[in-house]
Order: structure tokens, then C-alpha cells, then sequence
């Protein structure tokens, strides 16, 4: 007596023979039927045309019939909603039942209907049963309150039933209370999940944890939090597991790295992390993905527990490549040596998939780590050995990128490489080998024939393999160019005459041209330096990963994409951000802090009105290193005074590369410590365009922009830039244009050591990633503290601008004249007694030409500009102007000005006098320049 | 949020569909398929796979695949926790979980399965509280089902569940008043060719069978706490004792269930408690190769290692095995290559070995890969990692229970790369521990 016997009547009067059973007088026989139905949809059969007979069935004392019948409707109840209505009246009925478990099941089944029109009928019942004396209802009810929500958002609220709910977060009863809190999944309550920890939190119910997120920073202080969800760490459900680890990871955030709370921390959550690791494999899959975003923003937590990611023999393939792809997250200098040797025995297991993700990853770590690789390389020549055909393609590939990182180091496995030339069938290795022929063409004796075997089949080539056989020949031929004159000819034929694909015949004609006109252009084209390759590889990008910490557990984790990338019209998906940090030393360590977008909710007024924010800007020392303008926001509270203080300088200072993807209009937390540094640059420069008109606020002349970095040197990157100098504080405008083809992020800046000690004052701030043809204009505030060394010429300053893409270097001269200080005007006895005082031949003379001015103008032109007029004589029908100046390193430049103004050839004879006189030849050029614009 | 369930056989026939909201067309499970075509194995098939309007989460257990289709942002972790808790229960409900089994109690299964979500979200998943609505199906019942037209569905509310503990019915009673214990450990390891553990730790578990009247409140205490330093608990424990005093103090649901589980890996507390001698070696240009294993006991702390069964996965050019075994006996597949050495008990005096000769297909070359050997044994009366538990105490009842307490070490899977750097011992996932049996009396 099963229930498989239900299956059998599969007849073609079955509907209708069910119909008449359903319809018999008999209960035992309508039991039955009903259970034929039921038996009929759990295989997907459409027994919907019974629905009338079914609710016929209801009206009945039998709570096993009943049932039964309320199955049927939960099912049908969604899809035909026209006929559940006629069951309406059963519902209200049965929601006054005596038995609890009936008035639960009805208003259960209740809220499955979904259609406005009745909704209005259920209010009233569900009303009752929300404020049911038992417990069981209660919470039915509650879930029946999230189901209508969903059909009526609108008539939940008018109905009241949201402040029905709030109230029942209060019940004594915790099982109602976790009910509560999956229907209410916006705007809960810390205080009410406090409760639910205390009494009823450690039932089954992971989304509770998903919930308890620091929403509001005033709920208290981050500790105690953490106290509360770490004994989350050894519940038995690995989904809650995963919610605590999410809340710990997201409020270390705001713990200061030097608290002893925070060092605990990480020890508690690695065990947890290992245990996941023994579960089945469709936890261990979801848990080792997360791991991976966990180890990518803290490493620390795992790295001595490498050895629980080795790869056993029986897990599943998807749980074998995500370990694999920790490991290598893992790898460091202290154990290598047993990744290394894992990794060479997956390279001899079954999977293909998988062994050649072991190759692949030998190869990194090569990359990664430098010590071991020169055993990587040994390794990758074993596997070689084998002969096997895949292993031996995808070690090539990666020996490939081994020769970039590590240049004129390995070539010697080249002979080993070419032995195993015919083997190769798969693109890839075919281009890596290609590359490799061509590239170290001088080493190879028959480059030009291993080239030329390729060449046979050319058209037969993928697309990748052909470019990289034409560049290879081309490279081979500059290198040799006696003995391959024809095949360089061949070659350039196949590509440019004879193919379809328009890449291949532009980088022909291209090759071709430039070899045609211009062999040494051409040579510095194909056999340009490369820059080096870099370490990590498929990292997350920083925003993004800390966007995914904080879905640390959810789908959005399992695919490392934002939810909104993949959630079809989730109600409001929104982006999530790490809290703001504080600022501690450790500002330092990880540079990519920066809150990732917006967080919910409004934007409170951060901003002071523009007025106000100017005032004070102008009241404070404007000398680097500049204070933040005053953010006072109900945020700000934690650690606000400290950042003004101490803070700041080690977020200014140390910082290598932008902290901040914020400018000053951002929201609270973003404004909130990690990003002030934003101000100084971005902000003031625009508080200044504002009121450029003002007179005492002009500074001193600016130059135009000028390209300091073309394009085509920089992979894509064009800057243009001039120096300026406002109210004692220089920056450096920079003008960034994307000329490439591909997104630009991750920018930051470095100076080399230079006379003045010119250093940036700030990081870098590029706010968004730079898109192609995109521009950015940047201005950076430069102090005048970095470390000196004389350079030639003197204001000479190399720059190293750093991106996703490569790092690129370039040089500029500074206009001497934005290093004159405000306080450069000397006194007059003091002026008349410096001047005798230096030496004669420390006196430089110039003319300046072509200068109209008369001596009133000139004095004023080069006040601007921090020049100032000691005295003025007239002599001789000439005015000479006495001036003064003073450098930031504390050199004072003294000058005689002759200015004729009735000469008709427009000279204006200039004498300097300073104790160091290498700098007069530039005070003039600063002088010609102020002059003459 | 769970939107709907399918069950699918190995076959790839869908032989169950359940929706908590509104119905999603069978059609959904093609993308399920068409990864399990890609998979080729079907323990390979993708936990989750995206679908442009769904997410299937399944797991596989027991043959069976249960897909469970998502169409909003919901943890993962979740789903799959309830998947195998929904396969738990029908081998809970139904002696095991299978297609028959389910097919056979489809109206049980819904009704179930209605129990245990309520519009995508879970309501009651605890044994005890589903077993008090919905009774499990005995022979016994249906028989007086069928006379008496009584059912299956209980017609009251569980009381547990309007309780503070709602794992714990009410009015619990026995005649016999027991609790037992099994302490059960699985170690885990990789050893070097030169014998020293490279890595090794071991699965515990304490799996309790309680079958005491009324609320009793329980508190075990261990000699050696400290060893477990990474548990996890089952709801029932409080967590605050467990933090301050090391003490594990609950009051128990009824029946058989898992108390704690943990995990200690610090090496020196790992002890091996056997050891393998192994050579295998093949000739070149030859089709025969020699093959040798002796096994031996090592830091079994006086106890007797029984159950052993050693496997080994030989490379594909081997044709077949002639071999002698000074004890047990041994199988070898030549379909799938693995031998099978069932060796039983080891006694000190005499150290089981296996030794003789592989006859490889003729002209193939040398096998490049290196079998891998797979050791299971058993240690009765023995928690490997030296836990022990000091006393269970009884609050909250006037009776005196019988106490009782089972210590097992089992290897999951020896591992080992035959002349290979590492031989490991893997995991298998054993079968829980018997807790019928009466274990030694505690005080």
C-alpha cells in the first residue's frame, strides 16, 4: 500500500475519472482521489481542471483531507487565481477554527493567491490571526503579511499590517520573531536581533545574520557587535557561519589594526573557514569562492592554513579548481616549496581541465614569487618531459610569461622548448612558441626555418597565431637581416594581400611601411622594451572586492559580480560599501580602501554652504600639508578628531597610490576618513575657479598646458600639464586623456628626487575609471618637502605616473617662478647690504627683448607672481626697479630691472645677484616668461 | 528564497517538481542538463548554475539530484544546508532516500515539503517538530490506517514548537531512561614519502542518542577541553557555558541526533596510527612490474586496528595481478583497475603484506602515473585525539538515567602516491556511529 499506485491510472479518461471519485459520497474514496491529484502534480501534470472539485472536497472535518485539498490550492492558487477565489469564503471560514493548525493552514494558503482582487477580503482574517493567541498562527501570519506585500505593497502599509508586524518583533515568542524578520528583510532593528541572539538566534535561520548589517553607525561601538556575532563562528549551519563572517569582516573595517581585539579576531576566523572545508561539496564549492574574496582582502587570515586547500583525489572537479586558484592566492616564499610540489602531482592527474590549470599555475608562481623560479622553471621542463600533449602546450604558454617577467634568465630551455615544435596544435602555445622563436631569434640558429615551418600553413592559422607569426618575422628579421630577407617578403604578402581579416593586413602594411621607410623606427617599434608583467593576476578589482565583502555568502559572492549585475529587478538593489575605515597606520598598508559606491539612504548636508567652506579654507595655513575643510556629519563621530590631528599626515604621507575614489561632494561615509585627501587637490582648485576673479586671489602666472606624455609613449595615456602656484600652495595640473582603447584605473604618481624637493602633497585622485577617450583634468598639490638632489638642468623633475596598464615615466621643466614665496620682499637697508655683500661674479646680466612694458606694469606683472619691488630709481631717462625674491628652500635672488621706455627695440636689462648663481639663469628664463604673457 | 524543487534521477528523468510560489515550467531544468552533459561525471555538475532568469542550487545525494531554482539574491550556503536537510529527512521518514522511496510516499513528501518552506522561506525543519505533524510512515501504521481510515497527518500543533526549545517536544517518556555518546574521529592525512606527516588532522564528531523523559537539562564535561578549539554545536548547546567553563550544557532533543562536531589539526596532536611499507616498480621494456605492501600498526595506544581495507587505483596499462596475501584476501577489477585488499585485523606479531607480481599490456610504455593506495580501518574503544569525556550530569528530572559513552577512530582514505612525493590520507564520509550499542558506564 504505497503511493506509487497513484501513478499507475494513466488512462485517457483519467481527468474524468477523477472527477467522478473527487465528486463520490463516499470519504474514503474522495481521500483518495485527492491524493491521485496531488500525485498527478508533483510530476508537473496540469490537473487544474479539477480545481472545482477539489475546493468541493473542502468543506470537511477530516484535517487529512483538508490538507490535502490545501495542497492542491497552494499549487494552483498562483496559476488560477480566478478559481481561487471561490475557495475565499472557505478560508475566512477556517480562520476561525478552533484547531490552530487549520486557522494556520488557511491563512498559509491564503497568501498564495495572488489576485488584488480578493486581497481585500484577507485583511480582516489575517488581521485576527496576526494577533492569534497561538504562537504557531502568529507566526503563519506574519510570512502570509511578506507574501502580500509582495501583490500589495501599498495596502499592507494602509492596512497597517507593517506596525502589526513591528509590535510582533517584540513577541515573547522567538520562533514568531524569526518569522518577523524574514518577511521585514528591509529596515530591521538591531535592538530586536539582539534579542533574537540572546533567546531564540540559534535556531535555524541564516538570514537572520544576512540582515544584522551595520546599517547605522550609532547603534555602538564595533566591539561589542563583533563580540556578539563571534559565537555565530561555531554554528552548525554554515550558512550562518558564512553571515557571521560577512558582519566580522565588514566592522574589522573599523577596527584600528593595532587594537589586540582585531589580531583575536583574525584567529577566530580562520577556523571556521577550515571547517567549511570538510562539509559536502556543494558547501565546500560556495565556501572556497567566498574564501577567495576573503583571501584576496585578507590575506592574513589564512595564510598559515595553506595545507587544507591541497587538492584531494575525490573532490569534485569544480571544488579542485577553486582550491587550486587559492592556493595560488596563498603561495608566498614560505611555501612554495609544497605548493610546488602539489602542484607538480595534479599535473600528472587525470582531468584535463584541471591539470592544466596546475601548469598554469605553476607558472605563477614563478611570477609571484621570485626565489622559487627557477624551480618552477625545472618543474615546467619535467612536465615537458612527459610528452604529454596538453601538459606540454600549456607549459609553453606559461614559460612564456616566465621569459617576460624574468628577461635573460631562462633562455636557456629554449632548445627544450623547440624540441617539442611539431607537438603543438592549440593556438595558444602555437602564438607562446611563435613569440618565443621571434623574440629570442638571435639565440635560436634556425629561427629563421622553425618560422618558416609555420609559415606553410598560414591561412590555416587562427588569427592569433598569425599575428604573432608576423610580428615574429618581422622581429627576426631586424634581427637577421641577411638571411630572411624573402621570408619577411613572404610573410608580408600572406598578411597583406591574401587575408580576409583587416588586424592582420593593418599590422601588415604598418610592418611593412615602417621597414620600407624607417628600418631604425621600425626597429624601435617591434623590438620596443616591454614592460613587465605583473604579479597578481586575476584579482579582483579593489572597489569591486570590497563591494563583494559585503555580500560575503550570497550568490553575488559565488559569482564575484556586484548583484546588480545579475539580479533581475531585485527590489532596490543596492550598492553596499565597507564601512570607512578609521585612520590608523594600516591606511598605509592597504591602499585600496575606497568605499565602493554610495550607500543607501539620503545624503545628509556634508557640505557647508560654498561660502562658508571658502572662509574657512582661507582662514587656514594653506602651506602643505593642507587640513581638511570641517566635515561634521552625524557619521563622522568615530575617530573624526584624531583624523585632523595625527591621522592625517599618515594618510597624506604615506599613502603610495590613491585612497580614495571620492571627491567632495560625496556621501557621509565615503567623505569620512579614508578619503580626506580628496579636498586638497580636486576641491580647492574648484573652490578657486570660483572666484578667480577676485584680484587678491590670483596667483602667479600659469602656463598653458603642455604634453609631457604623448600617447603613443604611454600605451594610450596622453598627459598634459602646467605647474601653478596660489596663495603659497604649488600643484601640478594635470590634464589625463584614455586615448586607448581600454579602461584606465588605478592611477597614482611619483616624482623623482629633485632640486626644490617637490613632491606631491597628495595621492593622485582619479575618481572613476578613465574610459576610453575620456579626459580628466587633475590638480595636484605639490610641497616643496620631498628629498632633494641636484638635478641637471635644475629644474628638471622626472615623473613616474603609474596605472592599471603600466607604469610610464617622463620629464618636465618647472617654471622656476612657482617656487617664489610670498615672504620674498627684503627689507630696503637689507636689500642694499645683501647686494654688496655678494661677490660680483655672482652678478648675471640678461636682456630680455621684445617687452613693451613700462616699469609701473612690469613691477605689478611680477608682484603677482612673488616678485617684489624693493625700490625704484630713476636714472638717466631709465627706471630701475630694485626687486627681491626668495625660493622655497630659503634663497634669496636679488635683482636690478633697467627698463627703458621710450627704446624702441623693447629691451629690458635684467642683473642678478644671488649666492648661488646657478639658479639666475632660470630666475631669468621665470622673469621673460612673467614679462612677456 | 526557495521558488521551486525539482527532483531529478540519474536517468535525467524530473520525477518530482514542488513550487512554493508560483509554478516554474519544467523546461527550467534543461540549463541543469545541459551541465551535466559538460560534467560527464555526474559528481561534477556546477552547484550553481546561472539561467537567464533563474539560478539553479542543487546537490547530489544518494543518486539523486535535487535542483532548487532562485529567482532573487538568497545565500547559497542556505539553500544547499536545506537541500540536504530535506534529503536528511527523507531518509529520516523513509529508511533511505531514493527515487522508489519518494514515489512511494509522494503525498507524505508534499506535504513535507510544504511544512518545511512556506513561500521560499524555511519554517520547520527540525525532525522532531515535522515528525509530530506529519508521521512517518511504518508498516505497522498503515496497516491500522487502512482498518481504522485514521492518517498520517497528526492533528495537533507540536508543542515544542511554541516553546523556548523548540527542538525538545513535551511529554517525552521512557521506561527505560538512556543517554549514550559516541564519540566518533576520522583523521585525515598527508604523509611524505619518508613516513613524517605533512599534514593531518582529524573530523570529530559526538553524535548522541538520548531517550530521557521529560526536559532534562544535561551538562557533559570533558577531561581535555582544550583540545577542541574549532566546534561547531548544535543548536541546542548554550554557548555562553560552553565559552566560560568548557562545559557542554543543553537540554536534548529527543532521539538521535549530532551534538557537536570538530576539527583538531595541530600536527602533534595527530598521531598515525598505522604505517605502510610500499614498493612498486615496473621494468622498462618489460610487461611485468613487481608490487608489495606490508602494513603495520604504529601509536594505536594498545588498542587492536580492525576493518582494514586498503584499495589501489593501478595505472590503465595494467592488465592483471598475481599476488599473495599472508592474510585477508584481494580482489582485483581489471575493468576499473582497482585492487581491493581486505585485510581485517592487524595483530604485531605477524604484519600483514601482499606482495607479487603486475602484468602490464604488452608494448606499453612504462605507466608514468603513480597508483594511489586508499587505507580504511577502524579503532574500537579509541578517540585518536585523546578526547575524553569526565562525567554527564542530569538536572531539571528526578530519575537516573543510564549513561553511556563509545570512543571510534576511523581513517577516512589513505592516499598514497606510490613513489610519488606525498601519500595522503583523504576523507571518506562514513556512516554515523550505531548508537544502539552500550557503551562503558560513566561515572
Amino acid at each position: 500500500m504505497t503511493d506509487s499506485k497513484y501513478f499507475t491510472t494513466t488512462k485517457k479518461g483519467e481527468i474524468f475519472e477523477l472527477k467522478a471519485e473527487l465528486n463520490s459520497d463516499k470519504k474514503e474514496k474522495k481521500k483518495e482521489a485527492v491524493k491521485k491529484v496531488i500525485a498527478s502534480m508533483t510530476v508537473g501534470k496540469d490537473v487544474s481542471a479539477l480545481f472545482p472539485d477539489v475546493v468541493n472536497c473542502m468543506q470537511t472535518d477530516n484535517l487529512e483531507l483538508k490538507k490535502l485539498v490545501y495542497l492542491y490550492l497552494m499549487n494552483y492558487a498562483k496559476s488560477q487565481p480566478d478559481m481561487a477565489i471561490m475557495a475565499v469564503n472557505t478560508f475566512v471560514k477556517d480562520c476561525e477554527d478552533p484547531n490552530p493548525l487549520i486557522r494556520a493552514l488557511a491563512v498559509r494558503t491564503m497568501g498564495c493567491i495572488r489576485v488584488d482582487k480578493i486581497t481585500e477580503y484577507l485583511c480582516e482574517p489575517l488581521r485576527k490571526c496576526l494577533k492569534d493567541e497561538d504562537p504557531y498562527v502568529r507566526k503563519t501570519a506574519a510570512v502570509c503579511v511578506a507574501k502580500l506585500h509582495d501583490i500589495n505593497a501599498q495596502l499592507v502599509e494602509d492596512q497597517g499590517f507593517l506596525d502589526t508586524l513591528k509590535d510582533l518583533i517584540s513577541d515573547s515568542n522567538p520562533m514568531v520573531t524569526l518569522s518577523e524578520i524574514a518577511s521585514l528583510t528591509a529596515g530591521t532593528c538591531l535592538t530586536a536581533l539582539n534579542e533574537c541572539t540572546d533567546g531564540g538566534g540559534q535556531i535555524f535561520i541564516p538570514g537572520l545574520l544576512a540582515n544584522y548589517t551595520p546599517q547605522d553607525d550609532r547603534e555602538g561601538p564595533e566591539v561589542s557587535i563583533c563580540e556578539r556575532v563571534t559565537p555565530r563562528l561555531s554554528h552548525a549551519n554554515s550558512a550562518v557561519v558564512l553571515s557571521a563572517v560577512k558582519v566580522l569582516m565588514k566592522f574589522m573595517e573599523m577596527l584600528s589594526k593595532d587594537l589586540d581585539y582585531y589580531g583575536t579576531l583574525l584567529k577566530k576566523l580562520a577556523p571556521p573557514l577550515v571547517t567549511l572545508l570538510s562539509a559536502e561539496p556543494e558547501l565546500q564549492y560556495v565556501a572556497l569562492r567566498n574564501i577567495n574574496l576573503i583571501v584576496q582582502k585578507r590575506p592574513e587570515i589564512l595564510k598559515h592554513e595553506m595545507k587544507v586547500f591541497f587538492v584531494k583525489y575525490n573532490d569534485p572537479i569544480y571544488v579542485k579548481l577553486e582550491k587550486l586558484d587559492i592556493m595560488i592566492r596563498l603561495a608566498s616564499q614560505a611555501n612554495i616549496a609544497q605548493v610546488l610540489a602539489e602542484l607538480k602531482e595534479y599535473a600528472t592527474e587525470v582531468d584535463v581541465d584541471f591539470v592544466r590549470k596546475a601548469v598554469r599555475a605553476i607558472g605563477r608562481c614563478a611570477i609571484k614569487v621570485e626565489q622559487s623560479a627557477e624551480r618552477c622553471v625545472s618543474t615546467l621542463l619535467d612536465l615537458i618531459q612527459t610528452k604529454v600533449n596538453y601538459v606540454v602546450q600549456e607549459a609553453i604558454v606559461v614559460i612564456k610569461d616566465i621569459f617576460r617577467k624574468y628577461p635573460n634568465k631562462y633562455e636557456s630551455v629554449i632548445a627544450t622548448l623547440c624540441e617539442n615544435l611539431d607537438s603543438l596544435d592549440e593556438p595558444e602555445a602555437r602564438a607562446a612558441m611563435i613569440w618565443i622563436v621571434g623574440e629570442y631569434a638571435e639565440r635560436i640558429d634556425n629561427a629563421d626555418e622553425l618560422l618558416e615551418s609555420f609559415l606553410e600553413g598560414f591561412h590555416d592559422e587562427s588569427t592569433q597565431v598569425q599575428l604573432q607569426l608576423l610580428t615574429g618575422i618581422v622581429k627576426l628579421f631586424l634581427k637577421k637581416p641577411t638571411e630572411t630577407q624573402e621570408l619577411v617578403q613572404q610573410v608580408l604578402s600572406l598578411a597583406t594581400q591574401d587575408s580576409d581579416n583587416p588586424d592582420l593586413r593593418d599590422r601588415g602594411y604598418i610592418y611593412w611601411r615602417l621597414l620600407s621607410t624607417d628600418p631604425v623606427a621600425a626597429k624601435e617599434v617591434v623590438l620596443a622594451e616591454k614592460p613587465l608583467i605583473s604579479e597578481e593576476t586575476d584579482l579582483i578589482e579593489p572597489t569591486l572586492l570590497d563591494e563583494l565583502i559585503c555580500y560575503i555568502g550570497t550568490l553575488a559572492s559565488v559569482y564575484h559580480k556586484p548583484p546588480s549585475a545579475f539580479v533581475e529587478g531585485g527590489r532596490g538593489v543596492v550598492h553596499k560599501s565597507l564601512p570607512p575605515r578609521t585612520a590608523s597606520s594600516e591606511s598605509a598598508e592597504s591602499p585600496e580602501t575606497a568605499p565602493a559606491g554610495a550607500p543607501p539612504g539620503e545624503q545628509p548636508d556634508v557640505i557647508p554652504a560654498q561660502g562658508d567652506l571658502l572662509g574657512d579654507l582661507l582662514n587656514l595655513d594653506l602651506g602643505p600639508p593642507v587640513s581638511g575643510p570641517p566635515l561634521t556629519t552625524s557619521s563622522v563621530q568615530m575617530g573624526a578628531v584624531d583624523l585632523l590631528g595625527g591621522g592625517l599626515d599618515s594618510l597624506m604621507g604615506d599613502e603610495p597610490e590613491g585612497i580614495g575614489g571620492t571627491n567632495f561632494v560625496a556621501p557621509p561615509t565615503a567623505a569620512v576618513p579614508a578619503s580626506l585627501g580628496a579636498p586638497i587637490g580636486s576641491g580647492l582648485s574648484d573652490l578657486f575657479d570660483l572666484t578667480s576673479g577676485v584680484g587678491t586671489l590670483s596667483g602667479s602666472y600659469v602656463a598653458p598646458k603642455a604634453v609631457w606624455l604623448p600617447a603613443m609613449k604611454a600605451k594610450g595615456l596622453e598627459i598634459s600639464g602646467t605647474f601653478t602656484r596660489q596663495v603659497g600652495s604649488i600643484s601640478m595640473d594635470l590634464q589625463l586623456t584614455n586615448k586607448a582603447l581600454q579602461v584606465m584605473t588605478d592611477f597614482a604618481i611619483q616624482f623623482n628626487r629633485n632640486s626644490f624637493g617637490l613632491a606631491p602633497a597628495a595621492p593622485l585622485q582619479v575618481h572613476a575609471p578613465l574610459s576610453p577617450n575620456q579626459t580628466v583634468e587633475i590638480s595636484l598639490p605639490l610641497s616643496t618637502v620631498g628629498s632633494v638632489m641636484k638635478m641637471e638642468p635644475l629644474n628638471n623633475l622626472q615623473v613616474a605616473v603609474k596605472n592599471n596598464i603600466d607604469v610610464f615615466y617622463f620629464s618636465t621643466l618647472y617654471p622656476l617662478h612657482i617656487l617664489f614665496v610670498e615672504d620674498g620682499k627684503m627689507d630696503r637697508q637689507m636689500f642694499l647690504a645683501t647686494w654688496k655683500d655678494i661677490p660680483n661674479e655672482n652678478e648675471a646680466q640678461f636682456q630680455i627683448r621684445d617687452c613693451p612694458l613700462n616699469a609701473e606694469a612690469a613691477s605689478s606683472k611680477l608682484q603677482s607672481s612673488n616678485i617684489f619691488t624693493v625700490a625704484k630709481r630713476n636714472v638717466e631717462g631709465q627706471d630701475m626697479l630694485y626687486q627681491s625674491l626668495k625660493l622655497t628652500n630659503g634663497i634669496w635672488v636679488l635683482a636690478e630691472l633697467r627698463v627703458q621706455p621710450g627704446n624702441p627695440s623693447c629691451t629690458v636689462r635684467l642683473s642678478l645677484k644671488c649666492r648661488a648663481p646657478e639658479v639666475s639663469q632660470h630666475v631669468y628664463q621665470a622673469y621673460e616668461t612673467i614679462l612677456k604673457n | 528564497m526557495i521558488h521551486s524543487l525539482f527532483l531529478i534521477n540519474c536517468s535525467g528523468d524530473i520525477f518530482l517538481e514542488k513550487h512554493w510560489k508560483s509554478v516554474v515550467s519544467q523546461s527550467v531544468c534543461d540549463y541543469f542538463f545541459e551541465a551535466q552533459e559538460k560534467a560527464a561525471d555526474v559528481e561534477n555538475v556546477p552547484p550553481v548554475i546561472s539561467t537567464p532568469h533563474h539560478y539553479l542550487i542543487s546537490i547530489y545525494r544518494d543518486k539523486l539530484f535535487f535542483v532548487s531554482v532562485i529567482q532573487t539574491e538568497v545565500p547559497p550556503l542556505f539553500v544547499i544546508e536545506f537541500l540536504h536537510r530535506v534529503a536528511d529527512t527523507f531518509q529520516d521518514y523513509f529508511g533511505e532516500c531514493s527515487e522508489a522511496a519518494i514515489k512511494d510516499n509522494v503525498v507524505i513528501v508534499y506535504e513535507l515539503l510544504e511544512e518545511m518552506l512556506d513561500n521560499g522561506f524555511p519554517l520547520a525543519t527540525e525532525s522532531n517538530i515535522l515528525k509530530e505533524l506529519i508521521k512517518p510512515p511504518t508498516i505497522l501504521r498503515s496497516v491500522v490506517n487502512s482498518i481504522t481510515g485514521s492518517s498520517n497527518v497528526g492533528d495537533t500543533l507540536p508543542t515544542g514548537q511554541l516553546s523556548n526549545i523548540p527542538w525538545r517536544r513535551a511529554g517525552v517518556k521512557y521506561t527505560n531512561n538512556e543517554a549514550y555518546f559516541d564519540v566518533v574521529e576520522e583523521i585525515d592525512a598527508i604523509i611524505d614519502k619518508s613516513g613524517s606527516t605533512v599534514f593531518a588532522e582529524i573530523q570529530g564528531v559526538i553524535d548522541a542518542c538520548i531517550k530521557l523523559s521529560g526536559m532534562p537539562d544535561l551538562s557533559l564535561s570533558f577531561m581535555n577541553p582544550r583540545l577542541l578549539d574549532d566546534v561547531s554545536f548544535h543548536p541546542c548547546i548554550r554557548f555562553k557555558r560552553w565559552e566560560s567553563e568548557r562545559v557542554l550544557s543543553f537540554i536534548p532533543p529527543d532521539g538521535n541526533f549530532r551534538l557537536i562536531s570538530y576539527r583538531v589539526s595541530s600536527q602533534n596532536l595527530v598521531a598515525i596510527p598505522v604505517y605502510v611499507k610500499h614498493s612498486i616498480s615496473f621494468k622498462e621494456n618489460s610487461s611485468c612490474g613487481r608490487f608489495d605492501i606490508t602494513i603495520g600498526p604504529k601509536q594505536n595506544m594498545g588498542k587492536t586496528i580492525e576493518g582494514i581495507t586498503v584499495t589501489v587505483h593501478m595505472p590503465k596499462v595494467v592488465l592483471n595481478m598475481n599476488l599473495t596475501t599472508t592474510q585477508g584476501s584481494y580482489t582485483f577489477d581489471p575493468v576499473t583497475k582497482v585492487l581491493t585488499w581486505d585485510v581485517g585485523k592487524i595483530t604485531p606479531q605477524k604484519l600483514p603484506s601482499l606482495k607479487g607480481l603486475v602484468n602490464l599490456q604488452s608494448g606499453a610504455p612504462k605507466p608514468e602515473e603513480n597508483p594511489s593506495l586508499n587505507i580504511q580501518f577502524k579503532i574500537q574503544q579509541l578517540a585518536i585525539s585523546g578526547l575524553k569525556v569526565n562525567r554527564l550530569d542530569m538536572y531539571g528530572e528526578k530519575y537516573k538515567p543510564f549513561k553511556g559513552v563509545k570512543y571510534v577512530t576511523k581513517a577516512g582514505k589513505f592516499q598514497e602516491d606510490v613513489g610519488g612525493d606525498f601519500f595522503s590520507i583523504g576523507e571518506y564520509h562514513l556512516t554515523a556511529a550505531h548508537c544502539n550499542s552500550k557503551g562503558r558506564k560513566l561515572q
